[in-house]
């Protein structure tokens, strides 16, 4: 009797958690479905007081500032993960192979990008002055996001456990060279750790705003979410940035709260969609991650 | 005598670095995968790492980081000298403080609770619901608490604050509000998260204590308090330690995004994460923001330092290195 409350009760609070994660993203998503003007006369609510899909139609119907920055987010997003996979992994695997000279030296290499660095400035006057990653889609992709000393080590330690050298060695006896061990025993064997430092990075890129905020000078170059922090901050932006002509009417006709939380449903679907797909994949990575952080 | 021991070990020694020559290059393939990882490490990560000395200098472009006029400690003087720099040590380390009590809190007991759900399908449910917010970015984030603190529209003072009968605040307005709101919104988002660790550790306890402690008639609780917990202890340790070493960097996307760039705010919002990049991009003020910079690259490498060797002592897996 006693055990079966203790089973309610614990599904009563989980009921309430889930609730308190999941509400506030449906609260955006029930305004971006209201009417401009039910917003005005009753405020948000989780049930739109009268349904209108005019705000997606106002997006859409000019929907060069979206699709720019969606794309700008796209490109970033699929170049920035593929890369980062390989180069991480290609840093990763040496580190793993005991009989390599100078293997501490690089494992330590690694280690003290984690320890230290050199804070926001310094960095940000390399990527801006000396190479160049401002105002151009690259500055999205390369500063920071490519490759980062954890991932290093999560995927070093990866394969340190899961591959076994003598498999190793037999390749080599049967005169595969390095590459080709690499290439054809090694990533087959870690699918795993593959799928989470890509999720990671995909999820890094995906979100990323910050980039586009401290090198992004044209608004062209803004990725999605900065798009969306720019509206958050300035209702207007979106009518200011449209291709039309006439700038003054489409500010009239803006519907501005409804807008923007449309924007953000639309920048948000796509993980929204994905989640109970990756979301297995992404648990058990953690737990690869977490053995060794 | 001397020199026979010293023609042998000359010897011995260019044998070494002959073998060592060779060994390294039976590995050069490994070399030159590990090349664009090392470059791009050298370009962002320790290129700036020695850019820090520019804290001590009065930068300017043409001069670049090694010319720039040395100015010494004039940057920290006047860091010092303003209110701010108490005030973003303060905020720092008050909120990663209370970040970690809580989170470690709710994390455990989430995980746990999550670990007597017996219905597979619910429990795969409730992890999904809570993990959810971990994915949204900080710019998301300000949104949803945008719409609930909205002070003309937002659902708190609409619904919530009204059905109560108390008056609307102008929410972006008051300051004493806001460490209330970081410490929920920071939960909200990293508890789901941070339960996955512990449960994961969690299934690595032989279920043979269980069995044991059942027969000996302890009750639920009594075998949560005395199994699961004393078990969970090495990784909740580890855990804290891990994130005390990471006490002065703040997440820069709660404590810039939310607040949405309220002025009146800064008191409470202003860690030094948000201080070095106001200062740099809004004041353009390098001196001030590297010196900030510095001063916290340094206290946190220091901190990260002894922090792992602690960990180094209690659980040597669990070390960086």
């Amino acid at each position: 009797m006693k055990n079966n409350r203790t089973h309610w009760l614990i599904h009563v609070i989980f009921i309430f958690c889930s609730a308190a994660a999941i509400l506030p993203v449906l609260l955006v998503v029930a305004i971006s479905f209201s009417s401009e003007d039910s917003i005005n006369k009753y405020g948000y609510s989780l049930l739109p007081h009268e349904f209108s899909t005019y705000a997606y139609q106002y997006i859409f119907n000019d929907p060069h500032v979206l699709l720019r920055a969606y794309g700008n987010t796209i490109f970033a997003t699929v170049v920035g993960t593929l890369t980062c996979m390989i180069i991480t992994s290609a840093l990763a695997y040496p580190l793993s192979r005991k009989s390599m000279p100078f293997r501490k030296f690089f494992t330590m290499f690694v280690v003290l990008t984690i320890l230290f660095n050199g804070g926001l400035v310094p960095w940000y006057i390399v990527m801006k002055n000396y190479l160049h990653f401002s105002d151009n889609i690259w500055a999205l992709v390369v500063p920071g996001l490519l490759l980062n000393g954890f991932n290093v080590l999560i995927m070093r330690t990866f394969f340190l456990n899961t591959i076994p050298g003598e498999l190793l060695e037999a390749a080599n006896m049967d005169g595969a060279g390095e590459f080709r061990i690499f290439a054809q025993i090694v990533i087959p064997l870690s699918k795993p750790v593959y799928a989470t430092i890509g999720l990671f990075a995909t999820l890094a890129y995906w979100n990323d705003w910050y980039n586009s905020m401290i090198f992004q000078v044209n608004h062209d170059n803004y990725s999605m979410q900065y798009v969306l922090q720019s509206i958050l901050l300035n209702i207007q932006y979106l009518a200011q940035n449209t291709k039309s002509n006439n700038m003054s009417a489409s500010l009239a006709s803006l519907p501005q709260e409804t807008s923007r939380m449309a924007m953000a449903i639309v920048a948000i679907g796509p993980i929204i969609f994905a989640y109970p797909f990756f979301q297995k994949y992404f648990i058990k990575g953690l737990t690869i991650g977490a053995v060794k952080g | 005598m001397d020199t026979i021991v010293k023609v042998e070990s000359n010897r011995i020694s260019s044998i070494k670095r002959r073998n060592m020559w060779n060994a390294v290059l039976r590995h050069k393939v490994l070399y030159l995968l590990m090349l664009p990882g090392i470059i791009y490490m050298l370009l962002n990560n320790y290129i700036p790492m020695f850019g820090i000395i520019i804290a001590f200098k009065n930068y300017n472009f043409e001069d670049g980081f090694l010319f720039s006029p040395t100015v010494g400690f004039d940057n920290f003087r006047y860091l010092f000298e303003t209110p701010d720099a108490f005030i973003m040590t303060r905020n720092t380390l008050g909120y990663n403080a209370v970040f970690i009590v809580v989170n470690l809190v709710m994390s455990v007991t989430m995980a746990i609770l999550l670990n007597e759900v017996r219905n597979r399908y619910s429990k795969r449910f409730y992890q999904s619901a809570v993990l959810l917010p971990f994915f949204l970015s900080a710019v998301i984030v300000a949104y949803l608490v945008y719409s609930l603190l909205n002070p003309d529209s937002g659902l708190v003072n609409r619904y919530i604050l009204k059905s109560f009968g108390i008056e609307p605040i102008s929410w972006y307005l008051e300051p004493k509000y806001w460490p209330f709101i970081l410490v929920i919104t920071n939960a909200w988002k990293n508890v789901g998260y941070g339960s996955i660790i512990y449960i994961s550790a969690m299934t690595g306890i032989d279920t043979e204590y269980y069995e044991a402690a059942t027969i000996d008639g302890a009750r639920k609780w009594q075998q949560v308090k005395y199994i699961t917990i004393p078990l969970l202890v090495p990784v909740m340790v580890i855990m804290t330690i891990l994130s005390i070493g990471r006490i002065f960097y703040s997440d820069f996307g709660l404590f810039y995004q939310l607040p949405m760039g309220s002025g009146t705010l800064l008191p409470v919002t202003n860690v030094i994460d948000t201080y070095v990049y106001n200062s740099l991009v809004n004041m353009g003020d390098i001196g001030m923001s590297s010196a900030a910079g510095f001063y916290q690259s340094v206290v946190g490498f220091l901190l990260v330092l002894t922090t792992n060797l602690v960990v180094r002592k209690i659980s040597p897996e669990n070390a960086l290195f």
